[in-house]
């Protein structure tokens, strides 16, 4: 018989190890359908890791890499301090549109006003339309208790109408010829995030790295980041500690939602240019599985973005060269989410092999 | 502007159809949850189950182990999902959320060789002079078999919950999975088994797309449904009978809308569109004063430490 | 920029590298919306860009890419394959228009195609398809066979091509059937069957017994088969569900196109233009026009047909009022194609809002 034993505290030599054995079990299995489907597994696996990286044309993939990871940083750091802190914002989606719909929309109000407070005043547009968004489960859950798993998810869906309703009515571009989706702004010099396109920075990269490093310094040396994990670790501990649960839930879902907010205004600004119908592709979603493969830990987030990047960039990359369908990168992906979540018990607990006693 | 043209008879009939899978994925998720477990990967299993019902219905002839392929194949991926959380214990959110993202890919790859094909059609119940009959007929007497096997389940499920040992447990696992553990269940097992059938009926919801309402097979084809479903477990407030009439709310406002633009009414769909989404939540907030209703242990994770 | 002429050159360097490798080996690329095997719009573009292929034989590589989502994710994929040193890319969605141009300007040997949209540059062309033209065809058909002088058209959105396919089909049902009364339906979507298959239900139970769709999937002409009621085939032919319900077929005819822009790179003396082609030169095609239509309404389907592939007829000829009861077009007066391009209103006769 083999039984878990939960470890006094997490194994640190385990939870570096565990994502590197997941990578290579999901190489292992990824190989397996890529042959199945009659393309070369060492290639293919070659294709997607390798390639973006340093392959004949990683002076663009790397660029792509901070394009790809840096909305999900910024989200997923958001959303961590949250789920450590046992506060469950499953609506980063949600937070992400608003913030993006309102950010550009105050640029977009500006239009063509040339003037050096445009882009600033959009990016605390879009921080306050995520925030408020996020704000509703809050104060619901504050207020009522209601349960802000379920509000959060449900105001991603009424988000994703709005979203549609812009596009086709308030914010349509008027020189648009009637087609769904707002002016580019990446033709409004005063009203973009690129701070160099050429290497793939833009505003929401460098939001993301400070973001992580404030939430570094936040966990570690600041009150409140310790009042975060003492809620999520031993709540009835917390509320000895004289920690604040309202304060603390307005706190985390506030942050997390300003920074999913954030992140869609430069995503609208930079990489994407407009609000369209579907200019949101589950970078929200995305972002929470990315916070929980980074074990909740700024740094890791950063890693476990990285390598998301990475399988999307090489996924894409495969499609092109090797003709895989698209279908199959997600398959891949979906396996190496599901080696990353399940080999996480190694770093929690213990295999232990038992004598069965009789009982 | 003219409401005559629309025939309440059929608009009840259409929306019964439309309703369907959204009520076979959200009892089977209603089921998981009161067992204490968040399954997000609804979408997920729905597709899969499409695409299993569809290939294997096209390859037999049969719709029926059409049907069936979709329950086994919606509860195959959802044993995945067991795995992670009842014995790897990872994270429900993030595990469903993957559950989903791979869904879609394993049914698209399978699904390649099935596009443009036509499935055998699934033969209405004959009732006879039943169905002729005005009003009732349409509404009640008119549909395929397995409406009303999702309408049986439904009453199976309350019966379950309300009368039996088997649905006492099942909520004693989902309120406090550590007393339930204290009085000698086996939390693990029960949740096993609610994560099976919530996938099994998510699969069947999913073929009632692709074999029944559409009925064709395209990538993506179930477009959202799962997480409507999710939604409306909500709603219910985790009461079955709520489950079916919120399926038919919902349902209900998809073909209206679509009615009323058919009548030359001006609405604006995007609104309308959103309504069972802040219906939910208003919902949500009224419940909350009522703190018995959702499960305790939602979405937590239980290992045995004793 | 920097970057620019790095792949630029990169470009070049590739391109020079290709031409040593397979002796002057044309590489082109498709950008589709949606899965190959969508049953509509992509599959359709896929399938002309593979007879281009077969055409061409060794003379040119195909590659693709599909489901890339609009938005910042489209300009990687179609950098990518410029990368790769494709010499002509095809983008085949509206929304990839600004991405397209972007990229087009950062390598400006290569040429780019952008469907349905309006931007064009020195080595970027927009193309797209008078499908009016195809719509009027159909929507007489549409209008001799409903019996109850009700058609359905499911639109996905309110811009000017699904605008003007509602206002040709109402222009020619009515003239094939004063009596005749269309009901739009707006989905707001490109691609969600079970949506589709709903407002088809929706259109029948008020009594519609023809259903034209503007979206993607084959759905509506399921659900009809289903359920009774006539459908025509949408970008592909959808001739699985001839005879009944489908009637006849608009068929997006890309592969002449693609046939000629191919061979003018091969030639180098590809041009930018902004083709905008209908039945004359083939792009817009009707489908097959089965037995279930009356021989009499198909010879004047195909009349009309043949007077618009020649020029002698147009489907936006006055007298039109527009639907406030405004004149339009006087008697004989013709649509120009700036007023075409940007329809945002429906003519007299059809009812309800466009949504704005």
């Amino acid at each position: 018989m083999i039984r878990l034993e939960k470890r006094p505290q997490p194994s640190r030599a385990w939870s570096m190890a565990t994502p590197v054995l997941a990578v290579i079990a999901t190489m292992v299995f990824g190989g397996l359908l890529f042959a199945a489907l009659g393309k070369n597994p060492f290639q293919s696996i070659e294709t997607i890791f390798w390639e973006p990286l340093f392959g004949e044309f990683s002076f663009y993939y790397r660029p792509q890499l901070l394009v790809k990871g840096a909305p999900l940083v910024l989200i997923a750091i958001g959303l961590s301090l949250g789920f450590r802190a046992g506060i469950w914002n499953i609506g980063a989606e949600g937070q992400y549109i608003m913030g993006a719909i309102a950010g550009a929309g105050v640029g977009l109000a500006f239009y063509p006003l040339d003037a050096w407070y445009v882009f600033p005043l959009m990016v605390i547009a879009g921080a306050l339309g995520g925030w408020a968004w996020a704000m509703l489960p809050a104060l619901l859950k504050v207020k009522f208790g209601t349960n802000e798993i379920l509000v959060s998810l449900m105001l991603v869906y009424v988000a994703e109408q709005l979203l549609a309703s812009m596009s086709l009515g308030l914010l349509k571009n008027p020189e648009g010829f009637g087609f769904p989706g707002s002016r580019n702004l990446n033709d409004y010099a005063a009203g973009n995030s690129w701070i160099a396109q050429d290497i793939g920075l833009h505003w929401g990269v460098a939001a993301a790295l400070i973001a992580v490093i404030f939430a570094y310094v936040l966990l570690n040396r600041h009150m409140a980041g310790f009042q975060i994990r003492l809620s999520g670790e031993a709540p009835r501990a917390a509320r000895f500690a004289g920690v604040n649960p309202t304060r603390l839930i307005l706190l985390c879902l506030g942050l997390a939602g300003a920074l999913a907010g954030m992140a869609g205004l430069f995503e609208v600004s930079g990489p994407a240019g407009q609000v369209s119908i579907d200019f949101n592709v589950g970078y929200g979603f995305t972002a929470i599985i990315v916070a929980f493969l980074g074990r909740l830990h700024p740094v890791g987030i950063l890693l476990a973005a990285a390598l998301m990047a990475l399988t999307y960039i090489g996924g894409e990359i495969a499609q092109g060269n090797l003709g895989l369908p698209a279908a199959a990168i997600q398959v891949f992906q979906g396996m190496l989410l599901f080696f990353l979540l399940a080999l996480d018990l190694l770093t929690n607990y213990r295999l232990r092999r038992t004598v069965t006693e009789g009982n | 502007m003219d409401l005559s043209g629309i025939n309440p008879v059929l608009l009840i009939a259409s929306l019964m159809v439309a309703a369907t899978p959204l009520l076979l994925a959200a009892i089977g998720e209603l089921v998981v949850e009161k067992a204490g477990v968040l399954n997000l990967g609804v979408e997920g299993m729905m597709i899969t189950g499409a695409i299993s019902g569809f290939a294997v219905a096209v390859e037999t002839g049969s719709p029926w182990l059409g049907f069936l392929a979709a329950a086994a194949g919606g509860a195959l991926l959802s044993a995945l999902f067991a795995l992670l959380t009842q014995v790897a214990l990872a994270n429900h959110v993030a595990s469903g959320l993957a559950l989903t993202l791979f869904g879609l890919g394993l049914s698209a790859l399978i699904g390649q060789s099935y596009g443009g094909q036509k499935p055998p059609a699934m033969a209405k119940i004959d009732l006879g002079p039943l169905t002729d009959l005005p009003v009732v007929g349409p509404i009640l007497f008119g549909h395929d078999p397995i409406l009303y096997l999702g309408i049986a389940i439904v009453a199976a499920v309350w019966a379950l919950l309300k009368f039996t040992r088997l649905g006492l447990i099942l909520r004693a696992v989902g309120e406090n999975h550590e007393a339930a553990h204290a009085l000698g269940y086996k939390v693990v097992r029960i949740r096993v088994l609610a994560i099976l059938f919530g996938g099994a009926c998510a699969g069947l919801g999913g073929a009632y797309i692709s074999l029944i309402r559409v009925p064709q097979w395209t990538d993506g084809m179930t477009a959202g449904v799962g997480w409507i479903a999710l939604a409306l477990v909500v709603f219910a407030s985790w009461k079955p009978w709520r489950v079916l009439a919120g399926a038919y709310l919902f349902g209900g406002v998809t073909v209206l809308q679509l009615n009323l633009q058919a009548a030359g009414i001006a609405i604006p769909v995007e609104y309308l569109s959103m309504s069972p989404y802040v219906i939910t939540v208003i919902v949500l907030v009224i419940l909350s004063r009522d703190k018995s209703s959702a499960p305790g242990s939602l979405g937590r994770i239980f290992h045995a430490s004793s | 920029m920097k970057l620019t002429k790095l792949l630029a050159g990169a470009a070049l360097a590739l391109g020079l590298a290709s031409t040593a490798m397979a002796a002057d080996k044309t590489k082109v690329g498709f950008i589709y919306v949606g899965p190959i095997n969508d049953g509509g719009w992509s599959q359709h573009h896929h399938e002309s860009a593979k007879k281009m292929a077969e055409h061409f034989g060794d003379k040119v590589e195909l590659v693709y890419q599909e489901s890339v989502p609009e938005g910042a994710d489209a300009e990687r994929a179609i950098t990518q394959m410029a990368l790769q040193g494709a010499d002509i890319i095809f983008t085949t969605s509206f929304g990839y228009m600004d991405a397209t141009l972007n990229v087009a300007k950062k390598f400006p040997k290569v040429k780019f195609e952008h469907a349905t949209g309006y931007k064009t540059a020195p080595n970027m062309s927009a193309y797209s398809a008078r499908f009016y033209e195809g719509r009027a065809v159909t929507g007489f058909i549409a209008g001799k066979m409903t019996k109850s002088n009700k058609i359905g058209y499911i639109g996905s959105f309110p811009i000017p091509e699904v605008i003007r396919g509602i206002n040709s089909t109402y222009i020619h049902a009515k003239k094939a059937n004063p009596d005749v009364k269309i009901s739009v339906i707006w989905l707001n979507t490109w691609f969600d069957p079970a949506k589709e298959a709903d407002a088809t239900q929706a259109l029948l139970d008020q009594g519609v017994d023809v259903v034209l769709a503007h979206t993607d999937s084959t759905a509506p002409l399921a659900v009809l088969e289903k359920n009774g009621g006539y459908g025509f085939g949408q970008a592909a032919d959808m001739i699985e569900f001839a005879p009944k319900p489908r009637l006849s077929s608009i068929i997006d005819n890309w592969a002449p196109y693609y046939i000629q822009e191919v061979q003018a790179v091969i030639d180098g003396t590809w041009a930018s233009h902004n083709a905008w082609d209908g039945i004359s030169t083939g792009m817009v095609g009707i489908g097959e026009i089965t037995d279930a239509v009356p021989a009499e309404v198909k010879a004047e389907a195909l009349a009309m047909k043949e007077a618009i592939a020649k020029g002698e007829y147009h489907p936006f000829t006055g007298p039109l009022n527009k639907q406030d009861g405004s004149p339009w077009l006087a008697d004989g007066e013709v649509a120009d194609d700036g007023t075409l391009a940007g329809l945002n209103f429906y003519v007299e006769g059809v009812d309800g809002d466009i949504p704005q």
